[in-house]
């Protein structure tokens, strides 16, 4: 089972390390990570996108806790979720097709962000099962496709 | 008055009331090295080996209850004292070890004696610093120590570049601390300590698992308190031996691998299980999934990680074990029947009675259970015991007669050879007065030997015992019973040293002792000779640490007798 946590920790030397060296040891998955500084303030946000049945979350928490730097373990199930993804097409493959893909990407907050004489750049900003979505369609009907993901944001509701 | 960070260094150490230092010089650290030789607050033990400094440190902890602090070079002293640094960890040691760091400008670069230190020491301590700048360095001296203490201890590494040593600033240290990411549970609450009580005035059949926690957190006297009043049968794991007392009438002895059959019969017949700051390891409970299929769990311990980590928790508690039973005990003594038990205690009575710990006595040979049921008797009931790895450990903590908590210094946890020598001297640097003795194997005292000339130059006589049978004798027992007496690479009968030779060379005095009645006339030498003394005891080659539980069995498939394999 996929699960999103979000962790408040101290912005100190090394806490990144800490936070990724504690799954590595205990063999938790990280499926996603993000960071960046929370402003105005000495702390950092991490959201993390991890695997595992409900025994393994509650470790996982605990474990987290334990570091000495971490403030703060936000679980629910009520977060607002949002990540982006960045699709390259090459443009002759969807050179007839760009009102549709500028639609498409509009029913996930996106819209085409750049083009030059070889690709067409998409970015769309979406709850990260929509993004899912969204790249199995434009796989389904593109191919050569590059993708970026950048992982998951969340902010309780 | 403006400082320099060595100077803050040792100016720190004496603020934290440091009475000894375990360390070794080198390059990076000799700034600090060079403020320590001003000093006269506190004693620095020259250690041969920054592996032995740190096990001396440990040692000491472990026998005063005190932050043991320990000094290395960057690089290879600091990889050096990693089995040191990871053997505290495992068993919740407080210590805080600092070490030297080439210049915050070199660092990155492959310089000469530079290692990612704070990287190699992350998974093994319970925080660590890089100091950066001159003027965090006290603050994080005083957090170090904080940390190293308080909670779930565990040692701390503080790592310090060279030109942060030399680098001003005034100093000021910081006289309280509150750390805003740090806040560890000490009371239990109120609520989860009353269900907790009432399910242990129902249970039929309950019994208190006595962990190194309950050392740690000074519960002893209060546990022995509940243990004598409510007539609860109670089980020990290894790193709480002497928390009861050994002839305690509702003691079953050690649980686990070679813990006493009853002990195990009690975990596995429990209907309840009240574990006191103990972690539920893999030693202790066998296969998990047969592991005390009947009983709810009682879990009290600082660290919320471990409640629930293994078992399944009916009860959770966190906070200090000492303070919980605090809050707990009058609830529990109030309309307790202890009459209810008696048919539980009786069968577990019979258990001990059909399957007592025991070994076939020998007059032509010396067996290694004599040796140590021996040294009990002869030594001060106060002595020291601290142990290498292996059989003679088991063999220790099965049949020594221990008396008071903190008697027993072992690894537990990370089950280091090497460890009980320096361990011991540490012990005897923090305990002058009292008796120390190593219980090691002809394997295990090798790893760390050089220590006795540290022993000889700071007059720290101890006593080592090496239960010598010529193998790498828990291995060998293993190849026996589970790889058809292969036995590879363990039979040391080749590549002895002569321990009385070598113990002299350094300083010390050398026994041999290939005859029971050899042992007491060198025991007592070796205790009156005022020197690291080894006593190099000739045991039966092929004995057995029985009973035991077969590695991932369930507790109650132990074997007990050696036919039984």
């Amino acid at each position: 089972m996929k699960r999103v946590i979000s962790v408040i920790v101290e912005n100190e030397h090394g806490v990144l390390a800490r936070i990724v060296n504690m799954f590595a040891a205990r063999g938790y998955n990280i499926t996603s990570l993000t960071v960046a500084p929370i402003p105005n303030s000495e702390f950092s946000r991490m959201t993390i996108m991890s695997e595992g049945d409900p025994k393994v979350f509650e470790q996982i928490v605990k474990q987290l806790y334990k570091l000495i730097p971490v403030y703060k373990v936000i679980e629910s199930d009520d977060f607002i979720q949002k990540e982006m993804a960045m699709v390259k097409f090459p443009l002759k493959e969807v050179k007839n097709n760009l009102a549709d893909i500028d639609a498409i990407a509009k029913c996930y907050n996106g819209k085409i962000s750049n083009v030059n004489d070889k690709h067409i750049v998409v970015s769309v900003v979406d709850r990260p099962d929509r993004i899912d979505n969204f790249l199995k369609a434009m796989s389904v009907k593109y191919k050569n496709l590059e993708i970026v993901r950048s992982g998951v944001s969340v902010i309780e509701r | 008055m403006k400082m320099t960070g060595a100077r803050i260094v040792i100016e720190s150490l004496i603020k934290e009331n440091v009475e000894v230092v375990f360390g070794y010089p080198g390059g990076a650290i000799m700034n600090v090295y060079d403020e320590l030789y001003k000093q006269d607050k506190f004693k620095h033990i020259l250690a041969k080996h920054e592996q032995g400094a740190v096990h001396m440190a440990d040692g000491y902890a472990r026998a005063t209850g005190k932050v043991g602090v320990a000094m290395v070079t960057s690089g290879p002293g600091l990889t050096n004292a990693v089995t040191g640094i990871a053997t505290a960890y495992t068993d919740s040691i407080p210590m805080v070890v600092i070490s030297g760091q080439v210049p915050t400008t070199a660092i990155g670069t492959d310089a000469f004696q530079e290692v990612d230190a704070v990287g190699v020491t992350r998974p093994i301590t319970k925080h660590n610093f890089l100091v950066k700048d001159v003027n965090d360095l006290a603050f994080i001296i005083k957090e170090a120590f904080y940390l190293a203490k308080s909670g779930r201890p565990g040692p701390v590494h503080i790592d310090i570049p060279k030109d942060v040593t030399v680098a001003k600033t005034t100093f000021n240290y910081p006289e309280k601390i509150e750390l805003k990411t740090y806040k560890p549970t000490y009371k239990g609450n109120k609520r989860a300590i009353k269900r907790a009580v009432e399910a242990i005035k129902k249970a039929k059949r309950p019994v208190f698992y006595i962990g190194g926690g309950s050392v740690l957190s000074g519960a002893s006297e209060i546990i022995r308190e509940i243990v004598k009043f409510t007539k609860i049968p109670s089980v020990e794991t290894l790193m709480a031996r002497g928390v009861l007392k050994y002839d305690c009438p509702y003691l079953y002895g050690m649980v686990g691998m070679h813990g006493t059959f009853s002990a195990n019969m009690a975990m596995n017949d429990a209907d309840l299980i009240i574990s006191l700051g103990a972690r539920f390891d893999d030693r202790v409970t066998g296969k998990i999934d047969e592991f005390a299929k009947n009983a709810d769990i009682v879990h009290i311990d600082i660290d919320p990680s471990q409640i629930g980590k293994v078992v399944e928790t009916k009860y959770p508690i966190v906070g200090d074990v000492k303070l919980v039973l605090e809050e707990m005990m009058p609830l529990l003594f109030d309309g307790i029947d202890t009459e209810r038990y008696k048919e539980w205690r009786d069968i577990l009575d019979r258990y001990q009675e059909l399957y007592p710990l025991k070994y076939a006595d020998s007059d032509e040979v010396i067996k290694p259970q004599w040796v140590i049921e021996r040294t009990g008797h002869l030594v001060p009931e106060n002595a020291i015991i601290t142990t290498d790895v292996g059989q003679h450990q088991m063999w220790a903590a099965q049949f020594y007669p221990f008396t008071y908590p903190r008697q027993l210094i072992t690894s537990g946890g990370l089950g280091t050879m090497g460890f009980g020598f320096p361990a011991a001297l540490g012990a005897k640097e923090g305990m002058k007065e009292r008796v120390v003795i190593n219980f090691t194997g002809d394997g295990s005292i090798m790893m760390n030997i050089q220590e006795v000339l540290a022993g000889y130059k700071y007059n720290l006589p101890v006593v080592n015992i090496i239960l010598n049978n010529n193998y790498l004798g828990m291995v060998r027992q293993w190849q026996t019973m589970f790889y058809e007496d292969r036995l590879s690479e363990t039979d040391l009968s080749d590549v002895q040293p002569d321990f009385v030779k070598l113990a002299e060379s350094m300083g010390g005095i050398g026994f041999r002792v290939s005859k029971k009645r050899e042992f007491e006339k060198a025991l007592k030498e070796a205790i009156k000779s005022k020197k690291v003394a080894f006593i190099d005891v000739q045991v039966d080659r092929r004995e057995d640490v029985l009973p035991m539980v077969p590695p991932n069995s369930p507790l109650k498939n132990m074997l007990v007798f050696k036919e039984d394999k």
